[in-house]
């Protein structure tokens, strides 16, 4: 799906670009030093479950390492980047200093550039290939720190710009879910002129980014900002509502959706099926941030509770580990762990979220293993048995493999437990639907160029078919859909 | 949507509420429930649903007032809406023909039980009902599990009203008398546990309906997690029902109480509000 190398070569021989290019020397922009992110201070951010963490750039900041950025003639960026965004166009109008311009440009394929400039793994995708990175051995241009920068720029000056929408054409298709994947879905579909309906499980839109990522990460008021946006352009949105369930989806046909898009996500948590794990003050890391964030149990005036601990543990290496074990610091644990059970290297979190659980004093003890937990007499953890890994041989993921070494078990003190060791489908929709084909890990079987599932005209992404995926994946998946059930539908006959 | 119809006291503390939402109303079986969310601070909360009309487009819900939510929801009058209202949520009953069903229900948990014996009576059974509650006020629709049943035997533990006794003599009783094909039990987690070692004991297939607590209702969470023979499953999408006999009753009854401070504290501040 990379765009059209004609249009990116056409962009980019535009007067506007080529002057800014000749404005400054190639030699000159090498020599910036890449902007540093300002923070909150770890101290005061560790008080504030509500406090974002990255407090955005300033506007010359960012024109500066905007400037940074050599517009090459080969963007390889982009191809990191799973939604396509025309990387070099929206960092040069941040150089220009037309900002609603860059944001603009984030829009022409992101749906939800705020969210994707604060949660996307950069360094792994666009940021990998950089030309710093690739040719100069030097720290790639902060490309996520500017996609935040314009995002928030648009969001704050009040002058929010619609993309442009097809006319409609009267052809309704559905969403069964809300997270990232579904909305990026929506809002190419609403693009293309179809008449899209949004429908959520739960009492709020936005699936994962709003019951999982923490509001010190990804405020609820970002993510809301952007749903605003997907509103304006005319996707509607049903909460409360489970497709396959609340109504069947031969009921949607009847009432003339043509398409529907299953971005249902990952619904149940794993454990790790080890003695005592069903103890209370053991729960899924869905559990507790759900708690926290979707329902504000850390504040007084919310009637859902959340179990507070001295000494947590967090079982995992990736974000939603770190999303959770900082979150436990803030509800006022003395000692919050991460125990992993491979090595710093193997850990799957965004690198700049183990920064900053570790300024925050978060303990990592990496290869280490879970046994078995105790309880008091009343049932509530008390206490973990693990012990120590080395690293063996790489296996099927590609990470050294972590095989426990003999006679290093140990005990923990610990009052709360966080599971965080990866999710499984959610069997909810599937089992609605005796014809789609799924995995035997329950995952939605779909055509990987198209999305399309062994159902024509349902399509499917995220994590219902990759099982564990980062919300720019899942929204990469979401565009793909669109585009082929757009294909698909468009050349269907009797429409 | 989601609008009050009908609200009736069977006592001081149990309220039938018959709401308004179509959906639910057209696509629920017996054995689902809903989760609800009352007011922009409340929590979400399972009920399992004790009824529905899909002409008039309406579920009837039977709550005991427990603790802040459950009195957040009976606070609501005729007229008022539930904020949140969602499902039909987990598996629905196996009905078929097995022959004899003797279906039990304790305090409140007579209310979800109804549509339940309506349907296994529906479907050609034999069915004998036992409802118990610790007193005469806290017995609930009696006359329609009448409706439905062959026989029903009301059990109180004070002997105010029916038979004195707790609802496993009841049960005893019958088993005793004639051949039972399958029992099923809806109730506190400590009544289930203990007529499920009853029918252990005769060998009869017994399905409870478990009441754990829950979050999001729709398998993310995992809060309402239960070992049933040895293995750990979600009530709210592998169940609510599971073969009795494999259930760990005393985890779940320690899982029940893991948020006892949690739950007195609001209690104590709500009623301070009032």
């Amino acid at each position: 799906m990379s765009l059209n190398p004609e249009y990116l070569k056409e962009e980019r021989n535009q007067m506007w670009r080529a002057e800014l290019r000749s404005k400054t020397k190639n030699k000159d922009r090498m020599l910036i030093d890449r902007v540093k992110m300002p923070e909150l201070a770890a101290a005061i951010r560790v008080k504030h479950q509500d406090r974002e963490v990255n407090m955005g750039l300033e506007q010359l900041q960012a024109q500066l390492e905007a400037t940074r950025c050599m517009d090459c003639s080969n963007p390889t960026c982009i191809e990191g980047c799973p939604v396509s965004i025309n990387i070099p166009k929206f960092i040069k109008y941040i150089e220009k200093g037309e900002i609603l311009m860059a944001a603009a440009t984030l829009k022409e394929t992101n749906a939800l550039p705020a969210v994707c400039g604060r949660v996307c793994p950069q360094e792994k995708q666009c940021e990998s290939r950089c030309f710093y990175v690739d040719k100069l051995d030097k720290p790639s241009v902060a490309i996520g720190h500017l996609e935040r920068f314009a995002a928030d720029f648009e969001r704050n000056s009040g002058a929010s710009n619609i993309p442009e929408t097809a006319a409609p054409n009267g052809i309704k298709v559905a969403t069964v879910g809300s997270g990232p994947a579904a909305l990026s879905f929506a809002g190419d579909m609403v693009k293309y002129g179809y008449d899209v309906t949004v429908f959520e499980a739960l009492h709020e839109i936005g699936g994962v980014l709003k019951y999982g990522i923490p509001e010190f990460r990804l405020p609820n008021s970002v993510v809301d900002f952007e749903l605003e946006n997907l509103r304006k352009m005319g996707v509607k949105f049903e909460t409360n509502y489970i497709v396959g369930r609340t109504s069947s989806f031969d009921d949607l046909r009847e009432e003339g959706y043509k398409g529907f898009f299953i971005g249902s996500g990952a619904g149940l948590p794993r454990f790790m099926e080890i003695p005592g794990e069903n103890y209370n003050g053991i729960l899924s890391s869905n559990e507790y941030l759900t708690r926290v964030n979707l329902m504000g149990a850390a504040t007084d005036d919310k009637d859902t509770p959340v179990l507070r601990g001295k000494n947590v543990a967090v079982i995992g290496g990736g974000n939603t580990a770190m999303d959770s074990v900082r979150t436990a610091l803030r509800l006022g644990a003395q000692r919050a762990m991460i125990i992993y059970r491979r090595s710093e290297a193997e850990m799957p979190a965004r690198v700049e979220e183990v920064k900053h659980a570790k300024e925050e004093g978060v303990e990592f003890m990496t290869l280490c293993n879970p046994l078995e937990y105790f309880a008091d007499e009343k049932g509530r953890v008390k206490g973990m048995r693990l012990n120590r890994m080395g690293l063996g041989e790489p296996d099927a993921s590609g990470r050294r493999r972590p095989m426990p070494i003999e006679g290093s078990e140990f005990e923990l003190d610990v009052d709360l437990v966080v599971v965080a060791v990866g999710v499984s489908p959610n069997p909810l929709v599937p089992s609605c639907l005796p014809d789609l084909k799924v995995s035997k890990w329950g995952t939605i079987i779909v055509d990987e160029e198209k999305m399309q599932s062994s159902i024509s005209e349902m399509f499917a992404g995220g994590d219902i078919v990759r099982g564990g995926a980062t919300v720019i994946l899942a929204m990469g998946d979401g565009r793909r859909a669109a585009e082929n059930m757009h294909q698909y539908l468009q050349n269907k006959p009797n429409n | 949507m989601n609008k009050i119809i009908e609200k009736e006291y069977f006592s001081d503390k149990v309220v039938r509420l018959v709401v308004e939402n179509p959906l639910i109303a057209k696509s629920r079986k017996p054995g689902n429930f809903v989760i609800l969310r009352i007011g922009e601070d409340g929590e979400r909360f399972p009920l399992t649903i004790a009824g529905a009309d899909p002409v008039k487009g309406t579920i009837t819900l039977v709550v005991q007032i427990m603790g802040v939510s459950s009195s957040k929801l009976v606070a609501l009058e005729v007229g008022d809406s539930i904020t949140d209202l969602v499902g039909p949520l987990g598996k629905p009953t196996h009905i078929g023909k097995i022959g004899t069903v003797l279906a039990a229900g304790g305090g409140v948990g007579v209310a979800p039980l109804l549509p339940i014996v309506e349907a296994f009576k529906k479907a050609g059974n034999r069915v004998i009902t036992v409802i118990a509650a610790r007193n005469k006020d806290l017995i609930i629709l009696e006359d329609e599990m009448r409706k439905w049943s062959d026989e029903v035997i009301v059990m109180t533990d004070d002997g105010s009203y029916g038979r004195q006794g707790l609802v496993t003599a009841g049960m005893e009783e019958i088993i005793k008398r004639e051949k039972v094909d399958e029992c099923i039990v809806i109730g506190p987690a400590i009544m289930m546990k203990f007529a499920s070692i009853l029918t252990k004991k005769y060998e009869i297939p017994t399905q409870a309906s478990l009441n754990s607590i829950m979050v999001d209702g729709t398998g993310m969470c995992g809060a309402c997690r239960v070992t049933v023979g040895g293995k750990t499953r979600f009530t709210c999408v592998d169940g609510p029902e599971f073969d009795a006999h494999q259930v760990d009753f005393d985890e779940m009854l320690m899982r029940l109480g893991g948020y006892v401070q949690e739950e007195k504290k609001a209690t104590e501040i709500y009623s301070q509000k009032l």
